[in-house]
């Protein structure tokens, strides 16, 4: 596994980390994950149905990493941070997989029904922002989401 | 009856439960497209799915259409709230035939 020693960097004053978790990007450790995520959104102040919306963002965002991201790269590492900030949550997915070209990071148009390629949607529908940060020692990405209480669904 | 004049067959009903997500959406797949396979309709009762993510919904997706390509079609029934939301991120609420339970779904020619 890489080093992931000090894989999410600092945050302003007005985050408080809640929680960090570090998992192999394997589509088994997905469920592992998902009750932590809703827990933690509870307790940032989000009601259960957009609890559950975030569980689905971050989920939807976890597995492109292990998709898209390491793809055949086996055992890839992921780090995961939870923060409470200024009446919401900031959540932020640390991988260490090719660089990715957030150009390329698109939802398809949703008239056009067929399988594949919702998720980018999804975290983009559900959360209110989403930004490719760089990444520390400019390796691998770090994706940081956000969603405030009571902002549109 | 169906076009070819046949009696209609019974709806092939394919249960699905816990996570409907990347790690079982291979099984989820070949289980629809299996039920497709079939020739008749199919009822995906979902009562008993906790979760469902885009790669479940992409399973579902991809049996609608061979369903339909083929001349039957595919019903969701018992959907949760989860997966009602989900559905409706996805604009596909509206594509879905979706019924309360089996019997609704039956009793609407399913």
């Amino acid at each position: 596994m890489t080093d992931v020693a000090n894989p999410i960097p600092a945050f302003a004053d007005t985050a408080e980390a809640l929680l960090e978790l570090h998992f192999i990007a394997r589509a088994d450790r997905l469920k592992l994950i998902r009750g932590s995520i809703r827990a933690t959104a509870r307790m940032c102040g989000f009601d259960d149905g957009t609890a559950q919306n975030i569980v689905l963002a971050v989920d939807e965002a976890c597995q492109n990493v292990i998709v898209h991201g390491y793809g055949e790269l086996a055992d890839g590492a992921v780090v995961l941070g939870l923060f409470r900030c200024d009446g919401g949550i900031l959540v932020r997915l640390r991988d260490f997989a090719p660089r990715v070209d957030p150009a390329t990071v698109k939802p398809r148009a949703l008239n056009d029904v067929r399988p594949g390629q919702l998720g980018s949607h999804f975290i983009r529908e559900i959360m209110d922002t989403v930004e490719f940060r760089p990444a520390p020692e400019g390796q691998g990405n770090l994706l940081e989401m956000t969603k405030q209480i009571g902002a549109p669904q | 009856m169906t076009k070819s004049g046949k009696q209609k067959s019974a709806p092939s009903i394919v249960r699905l439960s816990g996570s409907v997500d990347l790690e079982h959406a291979p099984d989820v797949r070949r289980r629809l497209l299996d039920a497709v396979a079939q020739g008749a309709n199919v009822l995906v009762d979902l009562s008993a799915a906790s979760y469902i993510d885009s790669s479940g919904i992409a399973c579902l997706v991809e049996a609608l259409q061979k369903a339909r390509s083929e001349g039957t079609d595919l019903c969701l029934v018992a959907i949760s709230m989860q997966a009602r939301r989900v559905l409706e991120l996805a604009r596909l609420d509206m594509v879905f035939p979706i019924h309360d339970d089996i019997a609704a779904a039956t009793a609407a020619g399913a």
